[in-house]
């Protein structure tokens, strides 16, 4: 985009704007202005509504009015057929914006005797531009010249000089062509008209139709060289979504509920980041559907707007649905925050779809899309395509700034994974329900496969669809695996079972214990009276030791004293007698 | 550029269908200003007249860059056209008429005017 931008302030190429959405901005602005453009196509493909929009979008949105010189339908004729369209030409041709001109020759009328030119051709081209100051003119189909007028040689000629002069004019001019075999056009226009040359391409595939548009050559400008889908529809021709070219969009921090308390926690306690995209997948009866209504209902909630697209149910069914898991939708789409859109996939190409989608988001302006499921679109082949598709809408919606939450149906026999391979690029977070078959039934598992930009759970959670809402349960894992339902029921009761008769043993352990340590207790308090008595005895007979000793003594001075054994000696201290019967005793 | 020739003789044939459904031809000849082809398309177109229907013919000469509005009026294209308006059915012969034989089969008046008056008129310059 830059790029381009850059190419064109280098190089001015004046261009006419298109006002076709998408257009403009794959051609870097419009169509050469003051040249021809040639718009080939087979039947059917759109050429003259193209040229017809060019003409009416200048009119009315560039005040450069337009001429619409036709070779195939009356004025009346299309009138009527751009009617459906929204465009009133009558006022416009009224109001003198537009110019249109049927040229009509009846080939069997027509005897030519001699050289003649297409003078007549290029007084009405003329005198329709002077009438009105036209700044655009379209030639639709002018190639039917060749079966109605003789002499190709003189007609190629001439037409070679209307181009020239066209060019000389300098108004901007589109020539429809049919397109030939195995060239662009059938009367080989493009060997004359090379400025711009725009392919428009219808074809089938698998039953439905894709309209995509080339830009072959453009001279003097850079373009866009893919092949760029593109819809008609009540709103005329749009060539969608071209809106982002590069990896740009602003990313959020703002976090959004799930709707499931449970399942927030799981993604960091927070929710989904708003305007990321959302991927539930799982096979038939995983509750895909019900956990995207448990975020639309959390949206509605929130205020927000919710577009709910849905390619299996109609409205009243999944409302009627959702509320037996306890999921009111009506009030929601009764106050206008909930709009749904139900068809089937098979009733348009992806492109229509698309753009239909990109167009109800336009107008409504939702905070979330909900598509359910993406893989609807999925028909034999074709997953490149419906992955091309959702890579425009994803980047449309990230524009935007929307939350998407796309729910992808799984084959049972494939492996989850690959089956969304092609889509997981695209997707920010993803939730994988899956079913546990255990033990004779059937139970939901969900787990995040991967959220961008969060820590999340690596957990299974058993996923169970009550009457008020969804819940999610910690499943039971244990030596046996993941159990799930009645499984982990019976589990968790042999469990409970188990702990109970642990917990009796630890009790009676306890109650052993305590009754050693009583025992071990008044052991000690026989043990410490025994002693106590002991100790008593003890002390009593030191007691008497002692003064058995003390009489002793006493006995000892007073047989001392009886002898006489020291007659000088004053009774005056026991010592100075000890010491003299030591002395003595030796 | 007008020419004007009454009817003076009422010459009617078995075998002429097309002179047999009228009187009066009213012959148109439409153009863009006086190129050479315009007046070479116009000198044969006299010439071939009078032959054919001396005096009981007439010819208006249109140029559309006086009038552009009568080219979508009357789906003109090429020029030069010249639109036979009465003897109905309206028959257009476009180019410079310088083959005769072509312009007596758009007429329908080829029976007996091919053979008469084959290659004479090519290049005649002559005006009225």
């Amino acid at each position: 985009m830059k790029k381009r931008e850059a190419q064109s302030h280098r190089h001015v190429l004046p261009k006419s704007p298109t006002s076709i959405q998408g257009l403009d901005e794959i051609t870097g602005g419009g169509l050469p202005k003051g040249r021809p453009t040639l718009v080939c196509g087979g039947a059917g493909c759109g050429k003259t509504l193209f040229a017809m929009e060019f003409l009416v979008r200048g009119a009315t949105q560039y005040d450069e009015p337009g001429v619409f010189i036709s070779f195939e339908e009356t004025e009346e004729e299309l009138t009527a057929n751009v009617a459906s369209l929204g465009f009133d030409l009558d006022s416009l041709v009224e109001r003198k914006k537009i110019w249109l001109e049927h040229i009509h020759v009846e080939r069997n009328e027509i005897e030519q005797s001699g050289e003649y030119d297409l003078e007549g051709l290029f007084i009405r081209i003329h005198h329709a531009i002077e009438s009105i100051g036209a700044k655009r003119v379209v030639l639709d189909t002018i190639e039917s010249l060749f079966s109605e007028l003789p002499s190709p040689q003189i007609l190629r000629a001439e037409l070679r000089r209307l181009f020239h002069w066209l060019k000389k004019k300098g108004v901007t001019t589109i020539i429809t062509a049919e397109r030939g075999e195995g060239t662009l056009t059938r009367e080989g226009l493009e060997e004359y008209v090379s400025d711009c040359v725009i392919l428009l391409d219808h074809r089938v595939n698998d039953q439905s139709s894709i309209r995509r548009l080339r830009i072959v050559k453009y001279r003097g400008s850079m373009h866009g060289t893919n092949e760029y889908p593109f819809l008609i529809d009540n709103d005329g021709f749009s060539v969608l979504p071209v809106t982002s070219l590069g990896l740009n969009h602003a990313s959020s921090h703002e976090r959004i509920s799930s709707g499931i308390p449970r399942l927030d926690t799981m993604l960091s306690g927070k929710g989904y980041f708003r305007g990321s995209t959302i991927l539930v997948s799982g096979t038939a009866g995983t509750g895909k559907t019900s956990i995207a209504a448990q975020f639309v209902e959390a949206a509605c909630k929130r205020q927000e707007r919710v577009l709910f697209s849905t390619f299996e149910e109609s409205q009243s069914q999944l409302i009627r649905n959702m509320r037996s898991i306890g999921i009111d939708l009506e009030p929601w789409v009764k106050k206008g925050l909930l709009q749904f859109h139900a068809t089937r996939p098979t009733n348009y190409g992806l492109e229509t779809h698309l753009t239909t989608s990109v167009k109800l988001i336009n107008t409504f302006k939702p905070h979330v899309v909900v598509l359910d499921p993406i893989n609807a679109f999925v028909l034999g082949e074709n997953q490149t395509e419906v992955k091309t598709m959702l890579l425009r809408l994803v980047d449309f919606l990230k524009m935007k700034k929307i939350t998407a939450f796309f729910t992808s149906l799984n084959s049972a026999g494939d492996a989850m994974e690959m089956t969304d391979v092609y889509f997981s690029s695209l997707i920010d977070t993803w939730l994988l329900l899956r079913d546990i078959e255990i033990g004779g039934e059937r139970n939901r598992g969900l787990y995040v496969l991967k959220s961008r930009g969060m820590a999340h759970s690596n957990q299974i959670r058993e996923f169970k669809l009550t009457n008020h809402g969804i819940e999610l349960l910690d499943v039971y894992v244990g030596p046996g695996g993941v159990l799930t339902g009645s499984a982990r029921l019976s589990q968790e009761a042999r469990d409970n079972a188990e702990q109970l008769l642990r917990q009796q043993d630890i009790g009676r352990k306890r109650f052993g214990l305590e009754r050693k340590r009583e025992i071990m207790e008044a052991q000690i308090v026989a043990m410490r009276s025994g002693f106590e008595a002991e100790e008593l005895e003890a002390l009593k007979v030191i007691g008497i030791e002692k003064a058995r000793n003390e009489r002793f003594i006493q006995d000892k001075v007073r047989m001392g004293k009886s002898r006489r054994s020291d007659v000088d000696a004053k009774p005056t201290g026991t010592s100075k007698k000890k010491t003299n019967v030591h002395r003595s005793v030796p | 550029m007008k020419a004007k020739h009454d009817t003076s003789k009422n010459g009617r044939r078995k075998g002429e269908p097309a002179r047999a459904r009228s009187d009066k031809w009213i012959l148109r000849l439409y153009v863009a200003g006086q190129t050479p082809k315009a007046v070479t398309a116009l000198n044969n177109l006299r010439l071939i007249c009078e032959e054919q229907l001396h005096g009981k013919y007439h010819i208006k000469v249109i140029d559309l860059l006086e009038n552009p509005q009568l080219a979508r009026d009357n789906q003109i294209l090429a020029v030069p056209t010249l639109v036979r308006q009465l003897p109905l059915p309206v028959r257009n012969i476009i180019g410079d008429l310088s083959n005769t034989e072509r312009v007596l089969v758009g007429l329908d008046l080829k029976e007996q005017g091919a053979r008469k008056i084959k290659g004479k008129v090519q290049g005649s310059k002559s005006e009225g």
